[in-house]
């Protein structure tokens, strides 16, 4: 067992097995994604309330449980980077956090847009709204405290003690913003529950979100692979990689 | 700067149990009075609570109805910008003496000297906003009977704002203009307090029982009791070491 | 299929500039972090090949500390 975290945590050989996994990491996503959106834009039956207005719904909520899960995901590899003082779990962070930026932007941007035909503006605070709005900020943040510290090691520590403190301050402000805005549509999807949408109406949205995470997973893996090379540039095995490029 | 005598191991064997009181009270005692000695610096949050008050009547409206509805928001909005206001000079001069180094040094764990910071902070701003408030709730027609309810929830509000904002301060006291930075880290994880600190004034306004809200404050005040001196004291340590 | 013809898909009912804004923009965003991803990929091999290229005339040593441009 700690071997193999070991040998996860060594760069190098994340490199190597990374290159194996990405493509089918790919594929995964591109073939989840092109199928949920011809059953999703073109086979789904139209809400009977919303009409075709909810096709939005395949975008919006991928895009929400992804902008969540990927700050978790990027406080966990932080605990990781923090605990084990393993380098490629705050690589891995590094690059999830613009990602969990613009995933949290779609979500914003399509929940406004739905929201014009469903409550006639294009803002309203609503609670899952106004959440998704602060964990943008808090996005920005970890990702400004990076870029604020001179040194690259510094910035790493300090944007995981906030990407931390951040990961447990996300429930409590998730319960404190639903209590306060209870002008809200019920969630529309959980994993507990059967939700109440029908089958042909809940399956592409189910196909949506495990494509989502697959592309957050190649993104992430790609972008690491990225982040490794550019901070070890100057380690023996990244000159013999480029050595065999050429 | 002495070489840290507390560092020498003679000393840190003596550190008996009692040794972390002492050490948390020394410190109480040292931020007190290095404020007390820059009294402008302690005004200047409530002047600017104050004014940041003045100018919602004029900006929106001086009438009594439209004042009393919006002044459970603004007196907590107010209050919190005027908090996070004094945040950034929190760690700031220990940093640029010091003597943040040397607690780092010092044989007590940092968290406890941490948290004996955010007390004196606490006690000098937190306190002070609280007891102002009900003054400025006068002032824009605060309806009778949340006064008392306004003052309990700034306390427990402001203290848990400290401990999260020292938080922040900690972690951006090692860059030169941390300030517009510690706010975007910061006030994110403010809106719980605001959220509850508003709900309990506004309950108490419309007659409502507000034990509920205030047992929400005290409870995010003891999570941030139990949790923030650890962070405070890990993001010194990276903001020190780099 | 839930519409009748390609003018109904593109309609979307009335709603269509709504779904089509939406869905746009999040293609739109994620092709973008595809891209960014390949061009960041792509500049970062050419760097390292310009340097493997220096390095067989010259060996570099264990420089850890030399920045490049």
């Amino acid at each position: 067992m700690w071997t193999f975290i070991h040998k996860w945590g060594s760069p190098k050989w994340f490199y190597a097995m990374s290159a194996r996994l990405q493509p089918w990491c790919w594929a995964a996503a591109l073939m989840l994604i092109a199928l949920g959106t011809v059953w999703g834009l073109g086979f789904a039956p139209a809400d009977y309330q919303q009409g075709n207005s909810f096709r939005i719904i395949y975008v919006h909520v991928p895009a929400a449980f992804l902008a969540q899960s990927v700050f978790v995901s990027m406080a966990a590899a932080s605990l990781v980077f923090m605990v084990w003082k393993i380098k490629v779990a705050d690589m891995a962070a590094t690059v999830m956090a613009p990602f969990g930026a613009v995933m949290t932007f779609v979500a914003l941007f399509s929940g406004a847009v739905w929201g014009v035909p469903t409550w006639g503006t294009w803002w309203m605070w609503d609670a899952r709204l106004t959440s998704m709005l602060i964990l943008l900020f808090l996005y920005l943040g970890v990702i400004a405290l990076r870029g604020a510290f001179a040194s690259r090691d510094g910035g790493s520590k300090a944007a995981s003690v906030l990407a931390m403190v951040g990961v447990i301050n996300i429930p409590i402000i998730k319960y404190s913003v639903d209590w306060w805005f209870t002008l809200h549509q019920p969630s529309t999807f959980s994993v507990t529950s059967r939700p109440a949408m029908p089958v042909e109406m809940w399956l592409p949205l189910l196909i949506m979100v495990l494509g989502f995470y697959c592309f957050f997973i190649a993104l992430t893996l790609m972008r690491t692979r990225s982040e490794i090379l550019r901070r070890e540039i100057n380690k023996r095995w990244v000159i013999d990689l480029a050595r065999e490029m050429r | 700067m002495t070489q840290g005598q507390k560092a020498t191991p003679a000393i840190a064997e003596t550190a008996r149990p009692g040794g972390l009181w002492i050490a948390f009270t020394a410190t109480l005692k040292r931020d007190m009075t290095l404020m007390f000695r820059r009294r402008g610096e302690l005004i200047n949050p409530l002047v600017f609570f104050a004014l940041v008050i003045t100018l919602f009547p004029i900006g929106i409206s001086p009438e009594r109805e439209v004042l009393a509805l919006i002044a459970p928001g603004l007196l907590w909005v107010a209050a919190l910008l005027a908090a996070l206001l004094s945040l950034d000079s929190l760690f700031r001069t220990d940093y640029d003496d010091g003597s943040l180094e040397q607690m780092l040094l010092a044989p007590q764990p940092l968290a406890a000297l941490g948290l004996a910071k955010v007390v004196a902070h606490w006690l000098l701003t937190g306190l002070p906003l609280a007891l102002v408030a009900p003054l400025l709730g006068v002032m824009l027609a605060l309806p009778a009977g949340s006064y008392g309810v306004l003052v309990l929830a700034l306390l427990l509000g402001s203290a848990s704002l400290s401990l999260m904002g020292a938080i922040g301060a900690a972690l951006t006291v090692g860059i030169a203009r941390g300030g517009v930075l510690l706010s975007l880290l910061i006030l994110p994880l403010y809106i719980p307090v605001l959220i509850f600190g508003v709900g309990a004034v506004q309950a108490a306004i419309i007659g409502e029982g507000v034990a509920a809200h205030l047992a929400m404050l005290g409870a995010l005040l003891a999570a941030s009791l139990l949790l923030a001196p650890w962070a405070i004291a890990a993001s010194l340590r990276i903001s020190i070491n780099g | 299929m839930a519409f009748a013809s390609l003018g109904a898909f593109f309609a979307m009912g009335g709603h269509g500039p709504y779904v089509w804004a939406a869905w746009g923009v999040t293609a739109l965003l994620m092709a973008a972090c595809v891209i960014h991803a390949r061009l960041e990929r792509r500049q970062l091999a050419r760097l390292l090949m310009r340097r493997a290229r220096r390095g067989s005339t010259s060996q570099p040593h264990q420089a850890s500390h030399a920045d490049d441009p």
